[in-house]
């Protein structure tokens, strides 16, 4: 388990700002999320997080700065689930998900016996044990999800990023993917952070949302404290009607501005 | 649902174990039918015998005369033994461009590299009248190999700037783009120096028909370096083959590896070019079967294409030694002959997939 903390985190791309004096804490074992309009800076901070971009300010890991000159100890503290993963036609399950073994094998070396039963392991445990000999060509929309999220797995990282890990997939297998990451996180104790559209998804499976607007975070808090149609009106542009369900589930409904027949 | 699908067979009928010892021993009776054709020395099957015979602690009477084996051991072998370097390290040399560059349509000749190290070639020859004898080390290599490393930086450079990083035609275009600019340069430095047009033809031409083992003795070094470089980073193509992002996320030193592969690449090209002459399309052939025979992981690839290439080339050399009427046919044109339609049938393949 372990705490993820930024401090004025900044990022700009050729000097325009993405993302600007962000500072937050991920408790261990916590599931962050971050909603915002497109262009928001969500993808900016997961990147960065990553070691994808640099940035200003500091990314702590329990307390100690997150090493950006090791690219290897990073990718075993910091998994991260791009919006849309590069998934080779012509490699197989297997050879995909030992990819994550990455960080742990020196620059010439070969995976080791170890590193295959990790593999083997993961596979099973997302239930593709059938899969590992499948082409990544021949996969449909929610394994191919599943194949990305076992190769993050098999990295064996403490935090977890993912960009927007259901923009692809059809409400079903949305549902299959966030419970297959809930599950991950209780039982690996993951910390995750996540960038997402689907703000209903969003509030039922994060512990708490933050919500970014041009670079700068706006509102944090949990479901019912975030999504409040004042504040998606503002910072969305958007209308909607916010229904509270009896369980505590918040519903974002989108509204017709103009309803047929009013006139 | 795909879930109830058949696992598509990636490996084929030999098991993935197999391949590497199956390829090994194709190339070594390439060698050795390299080693028994060509015109005058001994009956082809005594040859065998006589080889047998030069053995430690074995002595069988092979029947061939001392002078014949002369023919086999001073003019087939380096030969053979040239055109093996010379394929395994460009189809090599081609497998590991189009990882780094993560785009299959590459090859030395196709980024410019080829090109490149023929003008860096031609400077020395018009800069250096009076031979190279004299200098400690033969700057005709390392001059190949700055020409061949300039151009594919070029290329690479101007690939990128056009069309970003993602893979696709402009590389291939900016390396034709290259080749004709390079090669442009060329004909006016020979213009200009008239009487270095035999040198640098022959150069480009290569030797291979009147090969000598001091010819192998010189690309040797320049070919081991550059394939057991590339051979260790078999793993890194791998996870590059995920893209840029991705890779650095794994924790993978994108940068190095790539830097240091074309780098690789690039010196065993420019290496076996200076004695080869230009040949084309092998970079290009050689990994692409190979992929389809054994899957496209280049922990696989490589160390395969290494080996088929140098049977591809010795093989496709033997037309050349055959047919001599009127004259010998040059092994870029065999290549070509087999490289050009297979090109366009991967153009093909690629746009159908799409």
């Amino acid at each position: 388990m372990a705490s993820l903390t930024f401090t004025d985190l900044g990022v700009a791309y050729g000097g325009v700002t993405a993302l600007a004096n962000f500072s937050d804490t991920v408790k261990p074992g916590e599931w962050l999320c971050l909603i915002g309009p497109n262009g928001a800076g969500k993808s900016s901070l997961l990147r960065a997080t990553a070691g994808l971009v640099p940035h200003l300010g500091q990314i702590f890991v329990d307390g100690s700065p997150l090493n950006i000159r090791s690219p290897k100890r990073r990718a075993q503290i910091v998994a991260y689930v791009p919006q849309s993963p590069v998934l080779p036609d012509d490699m197989c399950v297997r050879e995909y998900v030992v990819l994550g073994r990455n960080p742990y094998i020196s620059h010439f070396g070969r995976e080791t016996k170890s590193d295959w039963e990790i593999v083997d392991d993961v596979l099973a445990r997302l239930d593709l044990g059938t899969f590992s000999g499948r082409q990544l060509a021949t996969l449909s929309g929610g394994e191919r999800q599943r194949v990305v999220i076992a190769r993050a797995v098999a990295q064996e990282a403490p935090i977890l990023l993912l960009d927007e890990p259901t923009s692809a997939l059809d409400i079903g297998h949305q549902q299959q993917a966030l419970e297959l990451v809930d599950r991950l996180r209780r039982e690996h104790g993951l910390t995750v952070v996540s960038a997402m559209h689907d703000l209903t998804l969003a509030g039922l499976y994060s512990d708490r949302l933050c919500l970014v607007h041009q670079g700068y975070r706006v509102a944090h808090g949990t479901a019912s404290e975030v999504l409040k149609a004042e504040t998606l009106a503002e910072f969305y542009g958007v209308s909607v009607r916010v229904i509270h369900d009896a369980d505590g589930t918040v519903v974002v409904v989108p509204s017709r501005i103009e309803k047929l027949g009013e006139e | 649902m795909h879930t109830d699908q058949v696992p598509t067979p990636t490996k084929g009928i030999i098991p993935a174990r197999w391949w590497l010892p199956v390829a090994v021993t194709v190339a070594c009776m390439a060698l050795l039918i390299g080693a028994m054709v060509g015109p005058a020395g001994p009956t082809w099957w005594r040859i065998p015998l006589a080889l047998i015979d030069r053995l430690p602690l074995i002595a069988i009477d092979s029947g061939v005369s001392q002078r014949e084996w002369i023919i086999v051991w001073e003019i087939r072998m380096p030969r053979v033994i040239l055109a093996a370097l010379v394929g395994s390290t460009l189809a090599l040399s081609g497998a590991s461009y189009q990882g780094v560059f993560r785009n299959p349509l590459v090859d030395p000749y196709l980024l410019g590299v080829a090109a490149g190290a023929g003008l860096g070639a031609t400077f020395v020859f018009t800069l250096n009248r009076s031979g190279s004898s004299s200098w400690i080390i033969d700057p005709l290599p390392l001059a190949a190999f700055l020409g061949g490393l300039i151009a594919v930086f070029v290329t690479y450079a101007i690939g990128v700037a056009v069309e970003g990083r993602r893979n696709g035609a402009t590389l291939v275009l900016a390396g034709v783009a290259v080749t004709a600019l390079a090669t442009a340069v060329q004909t006016f430095m020979l213009q200009r120096n008239t009487d270095v047009i035999r040198q640098v033809y022959s150069w480009i031409l290569g030797r291979l028909s009147s090969a000598t083992w001091s010819d192998v003795r010189l690309i040797l070094p320049y070919v081991l370096v550059s394939s057991g470089t590339l051979l260790l980073h078999r793993r890194l193509l791998d996870v590059m083959r995920v893209g840029e992002d991705e890779a650095v996320a794994l924790g993978a030193a994108v940068r190095r590896v790539r830097f240091t592969v074309v780098v690789a690449a690039t010196l065993g090209t420019s290496a076996v070019v200076a004695v080869s002459g230009l040949i084309g399309f092998v970079g290009i052939i050689v990994p692409h079967a190979v992929r389809l025979l054994a899957g496209a992981s280049y922990k696989a690839v490589l160390p395969l294409t290494t080996f088929v290439g140098a049977s591809f080339l010795v093989l496709a050399d033997i037309p050349g030694r055959v047919l001599q009427d009127p004259s010998e046919t040059p092994i870029g044109v065999v290549t070509a002959f087999l490289g050009a339609p297979f090109f366009l049938l991967l153009l093909r393949t690629r746009q159908m997939s799409r």
